[in-house]
């Protein structure tokens, strides 16, 4: 589904990226780890449009998204969740959702302002189907508040709902639990589940461990720009280079 | 003769570069597009003319007077409104408007003390010996400004690149709360970038006052709108832009004036902005990236 | 009757002014709800004045094409500007529209053979009846109205809270950027055609920095959540300097406080639905 092949990221003398190179496979659960300021946020900045790389490839589905323009992007199937959550906070819960099916609104001028059948049945239609996404992350009964009230797991949840309302292909997570507790987490591991079996393909970033090693079918691991590993989770768990690069040198030796 | 066209450039130069310098100090530090900029730089101005007229001081110690009115002036500003609208976290445009509504009480109040008509500074204050130097003709008082300028901006300079105090205003400037966790005092240091840019600002009035020997109620907002132009053109929020940039309108004004003619004067700036705009927005030395929290 | 009759006579001037203020009022709230300061609506405003004013002086046209024209003209203005400046944050768009109305008042002031330079155009026909401007206001509550329903106008809401957030939902945010900057222009325009043939003369020092405050302060003053905020707000600042008559030398002083008033006690301005919900909606349990 997504390939990133040798890419690299430099700003000024700093080189954030070195030869990142990985696959995402369609319809699984795919997780990117690393201490912090390995360069994950990067990666999604690249995939997404916001950054571009300094060298390599990224390509969807065989079609390079190098130098297409963010909104474009969107539209071609990947939708993104932000690390420092960036909900519309003056919109209602609906609202921010319905936002996100932008693209899939079809009616022209005349149509909204005049409110001709189209228009009406078309919006209609995009709150039922937010109101929907809504229920999924288990946020139905909300839809009418505005989002500045929410608990910061409830508005993890608005980010994923609001993501979807943009029918992606790909969904990219960042840190989709960080700030969250346990009760939370669960939950949302669970939703998470729900969604990839759905048919999205979810490709996420994350600390915790738990969490990752639960849910992500394929997981890469990013140490200061490079990935040092590639595999399944059991894989991934016994790998000596990863085990030292989030625990330092084993210096004694336990058995 | 280009020679003289040059250095007539210099000092006209030095002025806009002084201005601008606040402009984007206020700009770089506090993430403000302060445009009440025009209003200290009038302040200045008519304080210094004040001290004169009223207590004869000499023009040296009305410089001094420019500087302590116009800072003192800026704090406040800072103080009761830009403080405050730190405390909302207001979007980058409502501190903007709110200095707009500044200016034009300053202004308006100026107008209301003094009249609107141009005062001068007394003639007999006003230094018009002429030196000659390498065939051209300069004036001691455009000597005066060039050096002030470049002294007042080496001392800004030295300060930002060397000192501990500059490399807290360079963390501020990339994020106040990444800054601020350092340990940094950030709301002090943002009461001490207003006073400073505000008596650079102060300054420049006094220096434009003596140039073109007229201080009079408007008198800032050509300026603020030159000082835009600099700063777009140098680079938002960069101090070596707000020099080059400064110099390189008096330049392009005074030439245009010289080949072109006076009633273009103004506009020149903005067909620099226009074209530094479509060309490379970020201007010479600015950073395209915006600023983080 | 009789008294409607001598009410107007004296008056019609005051309120066909509030109505073409609320039109400029309406141009920058348009903007602003994009999360654009559009220093230059003033600037169109002179633009679409002096287009409709020389097409009825000099061509002789009709009332309406001279309208017309000064809907078009600034529009295409504001798409040959908007390109490469709205690009940019919202900060370099601000000082772009700052010195912008700068340089065509400068360009009016020297196209002396077109415009009348400094002493600007006198004797323009006045051709605007009240009906062209309750006319014009209706017409435009009613597409600015519209729009905010429509996904257009949620896009703007978005791209307003966060612009790089709204394009990762698949909006083309630079394209919207733009729609808003040359709606709100075409508006500005149709309220200076308006104006320049209710007052008859017009100069290049009306459509300045001065005129640009005015308008803001009508829409911040007002309120910038909805429609409400911008004519109520035009209302108060024309009225205020007739019912306060002192006010009236003051009246650029004055508008200055208000703006500074209004950002720091009343951010959302005078008109401010969710307040007043919150203020009434409890007295009404």
């Amino acid at each position: 589904m997504l390939k990133l092949a040798n890419v690299s990221k430099r700003f000024g003398g700093l080189s954030v990226l070195q030869d990142v190179s990985f696959e995402v496979p369609p319809g699984k659960v795919f997780g990117l780890i690393g201490p912090n300021g390995a360069g994950k946020t990067t990666v999604f900045n690249l995939i997404t449009g916001l950054l571009a790389p300094t060298s390599g490839t990224v390509e969807l589905q065989g079609q390079s998204l190098i130098g297409v323009a963010p909104h474009q992007i969107t539209r071609r199937g990947i939708a993104r969740t932000f690390q420092n959550i960036r909900i519309f906070k003056d919109m209602t819960l609906l609202d921010n959702v319905v936002v996100g099916m932008h693209s899939h609104l079809s009616y022209g001028v005349p149509a909204w302002l005049f409110s001709l059948p189209a228009f009406r049945a078309q919006e209609a239609r995009a709150r039922e189907k937010a109101r929907e996404l809504l229920g999924w992350v288990g946020l139905a009964a909300k839809a009418s508040d505005t989002a500045d009230n929410l608990s910061y797991g409830d508005q993890r949840k608005l980010e994923l709902a609001r993501a979807l309302a943009t029918e992606p292909r790909l969904l990219l997570l960042d840190e989709p639990v960080a700030g969250m507790n346990t009760g939370e987490k669960v939950e949302l591991m669970g939703e998470i589940t729900n969604i990839s079996r759905r048919g999205y393909t979810i490709f996420m970033i994350e600390h915790d461990m738990r969490f990752v090693m639960g849910l992500c079918e394929r997981i890469a691991v990013l140490n200061f720009g490079k990935i040092i590993a590639e595999g399944t989770p059991d894989e991934i768990k016994n790998n000596a280079d990863v085990i030292e690069a989030y625990l330092g040198r084993d210096d004694e030796v336990s058995h | 003769m280009l020679e003289q066209q040059l250095v007539n450039a210099l000092s006209l130069g030095c002025v806009y570069a002084l201005f601008a310098l606040g402009f984007t100090l206020i700009f770089g530090v506090l993430g403000v597009i302060n445009l009440s900029h025009g209003a200290v730089f009038m302040v200045g101005a008519y304080g210094a003319l004040q001290v004169v007229t009223r207590f004869g001081w000499s023009l040296w110690a009305s410089l001094l007077a420019a500087l302590v009115i116009s800072a003192a002036l800026g704090l406040a500003i800072d103080y009761f409104v830009l403080r405050p609208l730190r405390k909302r976290n207001a979007p980058h445009l409502i501190p903007m408007i709110a200095t707009i509504g500044l200016a034009i009480v300053c202004n308006n109040a100026a107008q209301g003390l003094f009249g609107a008509e141009n005062l001068r500074f007394p003639s007999e204050m006003v230094p018009d010996a002429q030196l000659h130097f390498l065939g051209v003709q300069i004036s001691v008082l455009e000597v005066a400004i060039i050096v002030l300028s470049f002294a007042l901006m080496a001392t800004l300079f030295v300060v930002m690149r060397k000192t501990q105090l500059g490399r807290a205003l360079r963390a501020i400037a990339e994020s106040p709360k990444a800054a601020a966790l350092l340990g940094v005092n950030v709301e002090g240091l943002f009461y001490l970038t207003s006073a400073t840019a505000a008596a650079l600002g102060g300054v420049s009035g006094v220096l434009i006052a003596l140039y073109s020997n007229a201080v009079f109620p408007l008198m800032g907002q050509p300026m603020l709108h030159k000082g835009i132009a600099v700063i777009i053109l140098g680079g938002m929020g960069d101090i070596r832009g707000a020099l080059i940039g400064g110099l390189f309108l008096g330049f392009a004004e005074v030439m245009s004036v010289a080949y072109i003619g006076s009633t273009m004067r103004d506009a020149v700036a903005f067909g620099l902005l226009f074209i530094v705009l479509l060309l490379r927005p970020q201007g010479m030395f600015g950073k395209v990236l915006e600023r983080k929290a | 009757m009789e008294w409607f009759e001598s009410f107007w006579q004296v008056y019609n001037n005051l309120i066909l002014t509030i109505g073409v203020n609320a039109l400029l009022a309406l141009s920058i709230w348009l903007t602003l709800s994009c999360g654009l300061l559009a220093m230059a609506n003033a600037a169109f405003m002179g633009i679409g004045a002096y287009t409709a004013s020389i097409l009825t002086m000099n061509a002789g046209a009709p009332f309406p094409l001279a309208l017309a024209g000064g809907i078009v003209a600034p529009t295409l203005v504001a798409l040959a500007i908007g390109g490469p400046t709205l690009r940019l944050s919202g900060v370099y768009l601000a000082m772009a529209t700052l010195g912008f109305g700068e340089v065509v008042r400068v360009l009016i002031l020297n196209a002396e053979s077109i415009t009348g330079g400094a002493l600007g155009l006198n004797g323009i026909p006045q051709e605007t009846q009240w009906w062209h401007v309750l006319l014009a206001l209706i017409v435009v509550l009613l597409i600015l109205w519209r729009l905010r329903r429509s996904r257009i106008g949620r896009a703007f809401e978005a791209i307003n809270e966060d612009a790089v957030a709204a394009s990762l939902m698949g909006i083309a945010v630079n394209a919207h950027k733009m729609l808003a900057f040359a709606l709100g222009a075409a508006i500005a325009g149709l309220a200076g055609a308006l104006n320049a043939h209710l007052t008859f003369f017009i100069g290049p020092s009306e459509f300045g920095f001065d005129r640009g405050v005015d308008i803001l302060t009508m829409t911040i003053l007002g309120g910038t959540s909805g429609l409400a905020g911008p004519v109520l707000g035009s209302l108060i600042v024309t009225l205020l300097p007739e019912l306060l008559r002192s006010f009236r030398d003051f009246r650029t002083m004055v508008n200055g406080a208000i703006l500074v008033l209004i950002v720091l006690f009343l951010p959302k301005g005078l008109w401010d639905p969710k307040r007043l919900r919150s203020w009434f909606g409890r007295g009404a349990r």
